[in-house]
């Protein structure tokens, strides 16, 4: 594979050098299905978990650090050939995922230019340069010679950036002064007949410039490809995954309450009312109707409450109280306490009991008498209508969910629902049921200048 | 300049007559302008000049080059037409004899004929866009109303004017220097202020952002009437180019010219302004309480200006002060007065138009003429030669068969001749190896396609 061969260094002890890869060309690989949509996944982690660092301000110290763990997190492997393996076609991947519109290109584009920001500053000098001229660009290295003659200037232009002098041994690289035009508007380097004389560390700023523009580019061409062709070819195979992956789920997993806090049993019944979305809406009611839930049910909907910030005390009250007329108190004991002590990570290894995202209950299977799964997906026509219509959805809204529905764009109808009910526009888009009621609380706090 | 009554109002103004009758009153109208066309102005020069050896001349030549520039003329009343566009020297010529433009500007090189724009899309392939243009830069010295107290606005006089003079050697020697541009005309814009153009092929080819980035590089003076700070100049020592500028050029011209020629420190009102830049108030209140006390006291015979300025320096040179931003306050004083104050607007963007040298000014009747960055100092902006001026000149040496061209018996001969020999030549010259080196890469590439 391309990258591979032209990166084979070894050191002494035949240890693989880290590889930074272009993403010059689509590698050669079989892929299975399983990989194509794991390995992107993982790799959307680390670019929102990018995004997130940025959004909330993060210095450039922070976010190299956070670009460190998130990499660690979800992208290494013990074999340095499989990782990066899975950087090249994850890459790949979201290519054509965030190709579609000039929003998502940008996005993209934007993260992944961070992501190769600092990956490629943590790099050993030695592999800079050999990515540098991987990349043909036209920079010379200068040599000791000139570098003796220009070296007051060096030093006058660090020290007017509040810099130390360069190193004896300090590599400086002379490029044209069009190919580093930030660095000549910032005054950041000496110029002379018409080369720009540029730092080893602003050497990154020249490389994330051309590989920026190189995406830029690609994702153009990737778009036109996707929609000409490939779109249609893989409309059974890889194209649902792709559209998939756009709205997956990588958010906050909700397991620890937040903003508003704890949510007691005498409330439970009104906010179900006016902000629980549709599935939770459901298999409340049908807990107050059954006094019953089976499995299924009774985990999506008590992870969804822990997360709404129901204290395990409350919860255990809550559900003992509903199945009281069908369950003893000992027999709940028994059979059910331990099952909600151990999602409240009080039994047993304190894993994953995360509240589920859309994406997790949408793609449940049901089988007789579970009434949780998602109601877009699961409902017959007439029954989701009547439960929209009971929901204070306008008829005209209805038709438009029912129009998501049937193109099977079910959190799509779920974001519009919410519309319809609050009276209010929701961009982002519903991705998890504590989202849903987190945000539902927001706009009716922010109505009635109180939870309601 | 006499004015004689027998020859006012009159059209005929050739008169082989020598003395008085070949007076030409003061002004600017079409009548001077139809023989300014018709005899003076050198359109086969500007023809060489915009074509840039393109004269088909070498198999490399780009026949359709010339055809592909833009200009655009401002006529009488104001009307203006843009997008004018010649195919030949003969074209150009009788257009500007036949429309006798009161302005003529100069726009870009066009990727085809501006007359042909409208067949072309603004976006997608088929464009129609600038695909060359001379990096252009615009001074005015109504810019510098606040620091010139002989003239404001449009006045300029021999105590100001050299402000311009700095601005250019300041600029030409970093155009030089700095960007190893060789190919470059300074233009007097017939008013207040100073055009220059850099041919280059280098620098006709810059991208928009690549100009931005010089413009950046230059740009020092931040001002408006409101910031009371226009210039900061952070860092430990200055960038090389701002150090050469300032020990060069701009300390030895503000200590001996312009500090005593305006009486920068002479009166509370003038001194105040400088005391205002300096960021320590106790320094300012220490200078300011001596400066009134000195109010009219003359002990030395010295400029006021000078002795004052010493003081100040002193001050704040001395090593007692610690304080951040005095380190640098003397240089950030020089450069607010005399650093050249570009119109950055002009210089970012290729479609930007500039009014072509050998134009006559409407309100001055002055002629554009080149300057010489080598000897600046000598020129004088109250004797560039006007239009009634070279016209009457022109009446005079009608008797002369020797010169071969009508503008070598006037004044503008010396323009001329200084255009043509020391930038038109050297640049034609410079063209000419370009084509034939481009057209024998050319050459030699589709050798080396065609073997094995």
């Amino acid at each position: 594979m391309e990258v591979f061969q032209s990166h084979r260094k070894s050191s002494s002890n035949n240890v693989f050098v880290s590889i930074l890869p272009f993403y010059r060309s689509a590698p050669p690989l079989e892929v299975r299905l399983e990989d194509f949509e794991f390995f992107a996944m993982d790799r959307l982690r680390v670019l929102k978990g990018i995004s997130d660092g940025l959004c909330r301000g993060k210095k450039p110290e922070e976010m190299e650090k956070l670009v460190v763990d998130l990499w660690k997190a979800n992208m290494r492997h013990p074999q340095a050939v499989e990782e990066v393996n899975k950087d090249i076609i994850s890459h790949f991947v979201l290519r054509l995922v965030y190709c579609r519109t000039e929003e998502l290109r940008k996005w993209f584009l934007s993260m992944e230019t961070t992501l190769f920001r600092h990956r490629f500053r943590l790099e050993s000098s030695e592999a800079q340069r050999a990515l540098m001229s991987e990349f043909k660009l036209p920079y010379k290295a200068v040599s000791n010679a000139e570098f003796e003659s220009v070296k007051d200037k060096l030093g006058q232009v660090a020290r007017s950036m509040g810099q130390n002098l360069p190193a004896a041994d300090a590599i400086f690289y002379k490029v044209p002064f069009e190919e580093v035009p930030d660095l000549v508007s910032g005054r950041r380097v000496f110029i002379h007949k018409g080369h720009a004389y540029v730092a080893m560390n602003q050497v990154v700023s020249l490389v994330v410039t051309q590989f920026r523009s190189y995406i830029s580019k690609a994702l153009i061409l990737t778009n036109r490809k996707w929609t000409s062709t490939i779109r249609e070819q893989e409309k059974d195979r890889l194209t649902p995954i792709v559209e998939a992956l756009c709205t997956s789920y990588l958010g906050p997993d909700y397991s620890q309450p937040q903003e508003f806090g704890e949510i007691s049993i005498k409330d439970i019944d009104q906010v179900a009312k006016t902000s629980f979305p549709l599935c939770m809406r459901h298999l409340f009611e049908k807990v107050k109707e059954d006094h019953h839930l089976k499995h299924g049910g009774r985990m999506q909907l008590g992870l969804f409450l822990k997360g709404v910030g129901l204290k395990l005390d409350d919860a255990l009250a809550f559900w003992k109280a509903e199945f009281a007329p069908k369950v003893s108190a000992e027999r709940f004991d028994k059979e059910y306490a331990y099952n909600i002590r151990h999602n409240y990570g009080r039994e047993g290894k304190r894993t994953d009991y995360t509240p589920y995202s859309c994406q997790k209950i949408i793609s449940v299977t049901l089988g007789i008498g579970d009434h949780h799964g998602c109601p877009y997906r699961h409902f017959s026509e007439e029954n989701l209508r009547a439960a929209l219509v009971r929901m204070g959805v306008s008829s005209r809204a209805v038709e438009d969910v029912m129009d998501k529905v049937h193109n099977r764009h079910y959190q799509l109808a779920c974001t519009l629902t919410f519309e319809a009910v609050h009276g209010s526009s929701y961009d982002a888009g519903i991705n998890h049921p504590n989202q849903y009621f987190i945000d539902s609380q927001r706009v009716l706090q922010s109505k009635n200048g109180s939870v309601a | 300049m006499t004015k004689e009554e027998a020859d006012n109002g009159r059209d005929d103004m050739v008169i082989d007559v020598p003395g008085q009758a070949n007076a030409v009153p003061d002004g600017f109208n079409a009548n001077y302008l139809r023989i300014y066309y018709g005899k003076l102005f050198p359109h086969a020069d500007m023809f060489k000049w915009m074509s840039y050896g393109n004269d088909g001349k070498h198999p490399g030549c780009d026949k359709s080059y010339f055809g592909r520039r833009e200009f655009s003329f401002t006529l009488e009343n104001d009307i203006y037409i843009r997008f004018q566009s010649f195919n030949s020297v003969t074209e150009l010529e009788n257009s500007i004899k036949e429309k006798c433009p009161f302005k003529i500007d100069i726009g870009p090189v066009y990727s085809v004929d501006p007359a042909k724009r409208h067949a072309y899309a603004q976006s997608g392939d088929n464009v129609f866009t600038p695909v060359e243009r001379e990096l252009v830069f615009d001074i005015d010295i109504s810019d510098y109303d606040d620091v010139r107290y002989c003239c404001t606005g449009a006045d300029v006089c021999l105590e100001c004017w050299p402000l311009m003079t700095i601005a250019i050697k300041v600029i030409d020697t970093s155009l030089r220097d700095d960007f190893g541009f060789n190919h470059i005309l300074w233009v007097y814009s017939g008013r207040r202020g100073v055009h220059c153009w850099v041919c280059d092929g280098k620098a006709r080819r810059l991208t928009n952002e690549q100009r931005a980035a010089i413009a950046d590089y230059f740009h020092v003076y931040k001002g408006n009437e409101n910031s009371q700070k226009k210039i900061s100049l952070p860092g430990l020592v200055l960038h090389p180019f701002l150090a050469r500028s300032y020990t060069e050029v701009l300390k030895g011209f503000f200590e001996a010219k312009l500090l005593p020629n305006q009486n920068l420190l002479a009166s509370e009102e003038r001194y105040e302004k400088i005391l205002e830049m300096i960021p320590d108030a106790s320094v300012a209140s220490e200078l300011r309480r001596r400066w009134q006390e000195n109010k009219r006291a003359s002990m030395s015979k010295d400029d006021i200006n000078i002795v004052r300025w010493e003081q100040l320096k002193s001050i704040l040179q001395s090593g007692k002060q610690k304080m951040q931003g005095l380190r640098r306050c003397v240089e950030e004083i020089v450069f607010s007065y005399t650093y050249p104050r570009l119109d950055m607007e002009v210089s970012r963007h290729m479609n930007h138009l500039l009014k072509a040298p050998f134009c006559v000014h409407p309100k001055t009747g002055r002629v554009c003429v080149p300057i010489d960055p080598n000897n600046c100092d000598e020129f004088d902006p109250t004797t560039v030669p006007t239009l009634s001026q070279l016209l009457e000149e022109q009446n005079r040496g009608g008797l002369r068969q020797d010169a071969e061209n009508e503008w070598d018996r006037t004044s503008l001969g010396e323009s001329v001749a200084f255009f043509r020999t020391s930038f038109l030549q050297p640049l034609l010259k410079s063209c000419k190896e370009e084509i034939e080196n481009s057209y024998n890469a050319k050459l030699q590439q589709s050798k080396n396609d065609l073997s094995w």
